[in-house]
């Protein structure tokens, strides 16, 4: 596989092209993924029964994993040393953090077919910024279902936590938690989605980290080893989505025993990572050489 | 064998040869499939591990059997197409299309066509996504694989007929594209139902009282909770368990592996009925 990114990477002209007197590029984005979001709801709306099936599936897929931590709370009392309500708080609060970041850029992941079939060429002529344009292909509404539900959860969480002290950092907490979280799962599809132009079928592997990072983040973090956690703290810092801010809410210590200002920064943590994700993606596109096809 | 039967015999075996060459194509998507299978099995064995902490015993497996549970359905979700993958969505766009049609006039069986191909894909993805992170969860914790290889048989037939009822189950779906003619919802509650009905989530052993019961008899045990509970052997989970004793425990395997056969020609016979229905569809919209 290296063998081959090092053949396609050198000895390639840009295309010769003029772009388009630039407006504010950001904007031109923001435009771009509108028009072409709304244009893909039409079109779903086109299969009416299909859509509302699909929105509700979508729901219930991820409330399903909440029904199997139910059921295990039929047998225990507790898992980890955290009760149904503080579980759901995580449950929740993830759930809703991939469900956004899923609705705004999920669609990223099908670059390596676009990639792989040479429809990518099309994208890179228009005067739409490519990223806008990968994320917004295929727009799904129907993923307001795993949004609806971690949101449903998360609330029935903070109405069976009513024995916490809830001061205004708490409640203000839950919402910015549920923001910067999505922006990091963000930044993971972005970032996976530019690893895609080097591997062009490991819309999996992108998988495990936003997927599989939210199934880890509703468990809590005392089920886990200190090394997974060290790794999804510092590494791809997951545990910034929900379980740092969280188990501050929650007035419980971290495992790790950082100190407790950590809470409060999920949303520096997620302008931080997208960073590295942007300059993939960067690298990624211009790495992109045509299969001619 | 007559001639025809070896003839007819030697197509599917093409066909399903070409499903397995196929996505045998997909070397990166496989690993990368290999991986994300291998995450979610470290992730859930730290949560199964917290879980029979608490409760040892559980849903009738110790620890290692819970987690030797839990990779073997990892290994076994790409094969099964538990959670959505799988031909139904080609059938669907074909009908969609109006290809189907090519597919009817072929001489050859509408569904054990497509059968052999599934089968020929199920079986890839066996050994491409089934072994490696079956064999990285056993090097990782502390797994009660069986070390007799009459029960490594048995599970592989009782897999075999698991993937029978999963493709009879999808097959009903694909089907059901001539009347709604776009997939998308359908097959998303169909993944809804296998995810939480098989056993992948929790095993079903663990699910409380009569509801406990009713998902035990249900198609979607098939796939997962009885192949996977006749490779732990008697006294694991429900699927194959008569108590103990070497005649019990083949009762069990008898009784495990006739229930997979029985859910397998039921569904499988109830695709044939629908199938004469949707092509006589066909011929009413002309193609």
């Amino acid at each position: 596989m290296a063998e081959r990114v090092a053949e396609a990477a050198p000895a390639r002209d840009r295309p010769v092209w003029a772009p388009p007197p630039r407006r504010n590029r950001a904007v031109e984005g923001l435009r771009g993924y509108g028009l072409i979001a709304a244009m893909w709801i039409r079109s779903t709306m086109t299969y009416r029964t299909s859509f509302f099936l699909s929105t509700f599936g979508n729901a219930a897929i991820t409330l399903l994993d909440f029904v199997a931590v139910y059921i295990m709370f039929s047998h225990v009392d507790e898992l980890g040393g955290f009760t149904l309500p503080e579980i759901a708080l995580l449950y929740g609060s993830s759930s809703a953090s991939l469900g956004l970041a899923d609705l705004l850029l999920g669609n990223t992941d099908r670059i390596g077919a676009r990639v792989r079939d040479g429809s990518l060429d099309t994208m890179l002529v228009r005067p739409v910024p490519v990223l806008a344009q990968v994320a917004a292909d295929r727009f799904a509404l129907r993923r307001l279902g795993r949004i609806a539900q971690g949101l449903g959860v998360l609330g029935w969480a903070v109405s069976e936590l009513d024995q916490l002290h809830w001061t205004a950092g708490k409640v203000l907490m839950v919402p910015v938690m549920i923001t910067a979280g999505a922006a990091i799962f963000g930044a993971v599809m972005v970032a996976g989605a530019a690893f895609q132009f080097v591997a062009g079928d490991a819309a999996e592997v992108q998988n495990s980290f936003t997927y599989g990072g939210c199934t880890m983040l509703m468990y809590p973090p005392t089920v886990f080893a200190k090394d997974l956690l060290r790794g999804v703290t510092f590494v791809v810092p997951l545990a910034f989505v929900n379980w740092l801010p969280a188990l501050h809410v929650l007035g419980r210590p971290d495992p790790l025993g950082l100190p407790g200002w950590v809470a409060y920064l999920s949303p520096l943590v997620a302008l931080v990572v997208f960073v590295p994700a942007s300059l993939a993606w960067r690298a990624g596109v211009r790495s992109y050489r045509s299969t001619g096809s | 064998m007559s001639e025809g039967a070896a003839r007819r015999a030697g197509l599917y075996g093409a066909v399903a040869a070409g499903g397995f060459r196929r996505y045998a194509t997909y070397g990166t998507a496989t690993a990368a499939g290999v991986f994300t299978n291998t995450v979610f099995g470290f992730i859930l064995s730290y949560t199964y591990i917290a879980l029979w902490d608490e409760r040892p015993g559980l849903g009738g497996y110790d620890q290692s059997q819970a987690l030797t549970f839990m990779w073997v359905s990892q290994g076994l979700l790409a094969a099964g197409a538990l959670i959505g993958g799988g031909f139904q969505e080609e059938f669907q766009e074909r009908v969609r299309t109006g290809d189907i049609a090519v597919d009817l006039y072929r001489p050859a069986d509408l569904q054990l066509w497509w059968l052999a191909g599934d089968l020929g894909r199920a079986g890839f993805q066996l050994l491409g996504r089934g072994v490696v992170p079956l064999a990285f969860g056993a090097l990782v914790f502390d797994l009660a694989l069986p070390a007799d290889p009459l029960r490594w048989l048995l599970f592989l037939v009782s897999v075999l007929l698991g993937l029978v009822v999963s493709f009879a189950l999808r097959y009903l779906l694909g089907l059901a594209a001539f009347w709604l003619m776009e997939g998308t919802g359908i097959n998303m509650m169909a993944t809804v139902v296998s995810i939480f009905f098989s056993g992948m989530l929790l095993p079903l052993t663990v699910f409380p009282g009569g509801f406990g019961e009713f998902v035990r008899v249900l198609p979607w045990a098939a796939m997962l909770q009885v192949p996977a509970d006749v490779l732990l052997g008697a006294g694991a989970g429900s699927g194959a368990r008569a108590g103990s004793g070497a005649g019990a425990a083949a009762a069990g395997v008898v009784r495990a592996l006739g229930f997979q056969a029985g859910w397998a020609l039921v569904l499988l016979g109830l695709g044939r009925l629908v199938q004469s229905a949707a092509t006589r569809k066909v011929v009413v919209q002309g193609g």
